[in-house]
């Protein structure tokens, strides 16, 4: 009895090994996305209504993140690949280079809106209101001597007050997300090296060290004062509940949905809102692309279609779904052309 | 240690009495073995104590997670609907005279939903206002209309009284989730808000039911409307395929290391090696999936048969080592027995010690499957981190799991996603609770006495 119960399950085991490869190459009827996960919460949004309003299968989206997502997407043509993949930055140069020598070589670039960077504090606690000079200096691990001079010290300031004498005297405790986040990166490039370019020598260094600059003005403390606190940006909205004397960084739309519990801080004075972020005067906030191989157009069914599904004004436009999920759309203008290049599968340039 | 004075000074009196004499007298012995029999009881004492607070440390600690994960989710398992008169009218539709399917896919039902909740309160004119009106009825409101026309078309041109999906910030409103007392400009959910759905109310248009979305449906980036469905079925396929593959490759592995195979090197090293696997980190099989069974094979990404696979890889070595564990704890005197009425070795394994083993097989199976079923690192490697709106069918459908998506639901920024987070722990929970059950059943079933 129980031997041909065993050999029973060995067979279908066996079975199921022999016929699951002949299924590989068949034809995919499902669009398959990649990539961010700063992107992930609109491109779903967006992937969920073209797969109820229109007759193609709802697309699947990994959330594998900018950098993962692209090496999936650069690895070849073919049913086994992914059709798109969702950054929140710009492809670089040797993401295409590698797209191309596997074959990928006419990519479709869409740039969707942005989504701004928010860095916030509890309700309970008055509103702060930073320059990127002070970010820079409250968050890097080296700053420029206090003396004056044109050269770094290790960062010991310990207040808000120490780094300028309007802010208050807390003491400074940032939560934030780890390195291997977007949202880090973004951070850093914008905010950090934002005050850092405000050091006339070290912009000086830009050109005679390139790689001491993008340290100096890159680098985070790691002396406690900012706290990794993981890449679930709820976690760091909780956390921030429970601690009313940190400030979190986490991205727009968390804010716009817990807007009773937290605060933003106003940076260059602006506060950051749909307007604010649209316009450039909030200056922390970031592209959000994604990238479709032409050659799947036409092949893998409905890629056009949600394409259009995705480019048009009830989905990015100022008053569509995605601005309501916290996404920051394009200007008008910006949008009516970059839409009619794309329904014209127009393909990008190397960067 | 807390050392008694009473026993000190009796032993001490004790010694004294008898060093004039002997040096060892039978007071003395009684005497010393009496204070170490109180040391002893102390001693076994606080040992008892401490296993106490361990204990009921961990229990209480399962009780306030159980309690927070049952708080957070039940609301979950209620849906609130809001009555509206909807007119079906063509026009708002944008229909034609004779809509094909795919016009009937595509029609504005949006539209005619905003219609009824202007007629509803017709004294909101004001385009913000008007926009905080339409975010009462859930976003997925139109499709449940979308399912109804295209059931019955000829509902077009008719008007029909329907109850549509609260939206996410008014069924949290309506749960009692939302602290009234915070000042309107800090609260998502407004004042005029407020006051619309307490004037539904009062004409019994709002309604609280049970939340079967939750159970037929697949995800959705609209809380309100995520449903369970697709990663419980993404959990059954895997686990199955799981089942299939792992156990009878590891019983059979384990009857023939334990019961067959000489003891030689080449058998050491094999089982050191089963040993390591065991602690080998789940992600290292999600990169030998990829390697293998996605780029090699060229099997579909995010499919049941490439989470099956790379997952009994994992739970193999578990299984094994239980199994023959379970083997070896059989008494010798079955097997010489059998062996002495004239069964084969075979018959003697199948027979009789095969059965007598099976209770500690399963429960090592258990383990395992209990392990697989937890289990989301080496599933990002093979695309089952996703996100999956339809319900897979076969296990060659993408599909996503439990725990990856009670994972994905605690990213989102929208609150209604935390009491799903929950409600899909429960689920994960009562699904390793029903599993362990059937488990010890069998168990029950095979268990025998000697």
């Amino acid at each position: 009895m129980m031997i041909i119960r065993s050999v029973a399950l060995l067979a279908l085991a066996t079975t199921l090994l022999y016929f699951a490869p002949s299924h590989a190459q068949t034809a995919r009827d499902q669009i398959s996305i990649v990539g961010s996960s700063t992107v992930y919460p609109f491109a779903t949004v967006v992937a969920e209504r073209f797969g109820q309003t229109t007759s193609f299968k709802t697309p699947k989206i990994e959330s594998t993140g900018s950098g993962g997502g692209m090496k999936l997407f650069c690895s070849g043509i073919g049913v086994g690949y992914p059709d798109i993949t969702n950054s929140s930055r710009q492809i670089k140069s040797s993401e295409y280079q590698d797209c191309q020598a596997n074959g990928v070589t006419d990519i479709i670039e869409v740039l969707i809106g942005y989504d701004g960077i928010a860095i916030a504090n509890s309700v309970e606690e008055d509103q702060m209101s930073l320059s990127l000079k002070d970010i820079y200096l409250a968050l890097a691990k080296r700053v420029p001597n206090p003396d004056g001079s044109a050269s770094f010290v290790e960062n010991t300031y310990q207040t808000w007050a120490d780094v300028n004498p309007v802010l208050p005297a807390k003491d400074i405790e940032v939560l934030g997300p780890p390195p291997t986040s977007g949202t880090r990166d973004a951070f850093a490039e914008l905010a950090l090296e934002g005050g850092c370019k405000q050091f006339d020598w070290i912009v000086a260094l830009k050109k005679s060290d390139k790689d001491e600059y993008k340290d100096a003005c890159h680098s985070v403390r790691e002396d406690g004062r900012f706290v990794e606190a993981g890449e679930n940006d709820n976690l760091i909205v909780q956390k921030l509940q429970a601690n009313p004397n940190a400030l979190g960084i986490f991205g727009f739309s968390f804010l716009d949905q817990n807007s009773d519990s937290v605060q933003p801080s106003l940076i260059e004075d602006h506060e950051p809102d749909f307007d604010t972020i649209a316009d450039g005067s909030y200056p922390v906030s970031r592209p959000l692309y994604f990238y479709v191989k032409k050659a799947h157009v036409g092949v893998i069914p409905g890629i056009a279609e949600y394409l259009t599904e995705f480019t048009s004004e009830a989905s990015w436009g100022e008053e569509g779904y995605l601005a309501d999920k916290g996404m920051i759309p394009l200007d008008e203008d910006a949008r009516t052309s970059a839409a009619e290049s794309i329904a014209n599968l127009e393909v990008m340039a190397e960067p | 240690m807390n050392h008694t004075d009473p026993t000190d000074s009796e032993t001490s009196d004790a010694d004294r009495s008898s060093t004039d004499t002997l040096g060892m007298t039978r007071s003395d012995t009684t005497a010393k073995v009496k204070a170490s029999i109180k040391k002893r009881y102390a001693r076994e004492r606080r040992f008892r104590l401490y296993g106490l607070i361990a204990i009921l440390s961990s229990l209480s600690f399962l009780a306030i997670l159980v309690f927070t994960i049952t708080k957070n989710g039940l609301p979950a398992f209620k849906q609130t609907f809001i009555q509206l008169d909807v007119t079906l009218d063509a026009k708002t539709l944008g229909l034609g005279d004779e809509p094909d399917q795919a016009q009937l896919l595509k029609a504005n039902y949006n539209g005619t939903i905003k219609k009824a909740l202007l007629a509803q309160f017709p004294d909101v004119k004001k385009r913000k206002d008007k926009k905080a009106l339409y975010k009462l009825i859930s976003k997925g409101g139109q499709y449940d209309l979308q399912r109804q026309v295209m059931e019955s078309p000829d509902l077009i041109g008719q008007s029909k009284t329907v109850w549509l999906p609260a939206g996410d910030d008014a069924s949290g409103y309506l749960k009692g989730m939302v602290d009234v007392t915070i000042p309107e400009k800090k609260r998502r959910f407004k004042d005029n808000q407020i006051e619309w759905i307490e004037s539904l109310k009062q004409d019994n248009r709002v309604a609280e039911r049970f939340n079967w979305t939750f159970f037929e449906r697949g995800d959705s980036r609209e809380p309100e409307m995520a449903g369970i469905k697709g990663a419980l079925f993404g959990s059954i396929l895997t686990l199955m395929v799981t089942l299939i593959l792992s156990f009878p490759i590891a019983v059979a592995s384990a009857i023939y290391l334990e019961e067959f195979a000489p003891r030689n090197k080449w058998t050491d090293i094999i089982e050191v090696n089963i040993n390591n696997l065991a602690a080998v980190p789940s992600i290292v099989f999600g990169l030998l999936g990829l390697a293998v069974f996605i780029n090699f094979f060229q099997l579909p990404r995010s499919a049941p048969v490439v989470g099956g696979l790379v997952l009994s890889l994992m739970t193999l070595p578990t299984i094994i080592i239980s199994s023959r564990a379970a083997l070896k704890s059989v008494p010798p005197s079955i097997r010489d027995a059998a062996l002495g009425l004239g069964a084969s070795n075979l018959q003697v394994v199948f027979h009789h010690v095969l059965p007598l083993a099976l209770p500690g097989i399963l429960t090592g199976t258990i383990i395992g499957m209990a392990q697989a079923l937890g289990e989301t690192a080496p599933l990002l490697m093979i695309g089952m981190v996703a996100f999956i709106v339809d319900v897979p069918a076969t296990i060659t459908d993408p599909a996503t799991v439990l725990p990856v998506q009670i994972f994905q639901w605690a990213d989102l920024p929208e609150k209604g996603f935390v009491e799903k987070t929950s409600a899909a722990i429960m689920v994960l929970l009562a699904f390793l609770v029903a599993m362990n059950t059937f488990a010890v059943i069998l168990r029950r079933k095979f268990e025998r006495k000697w």
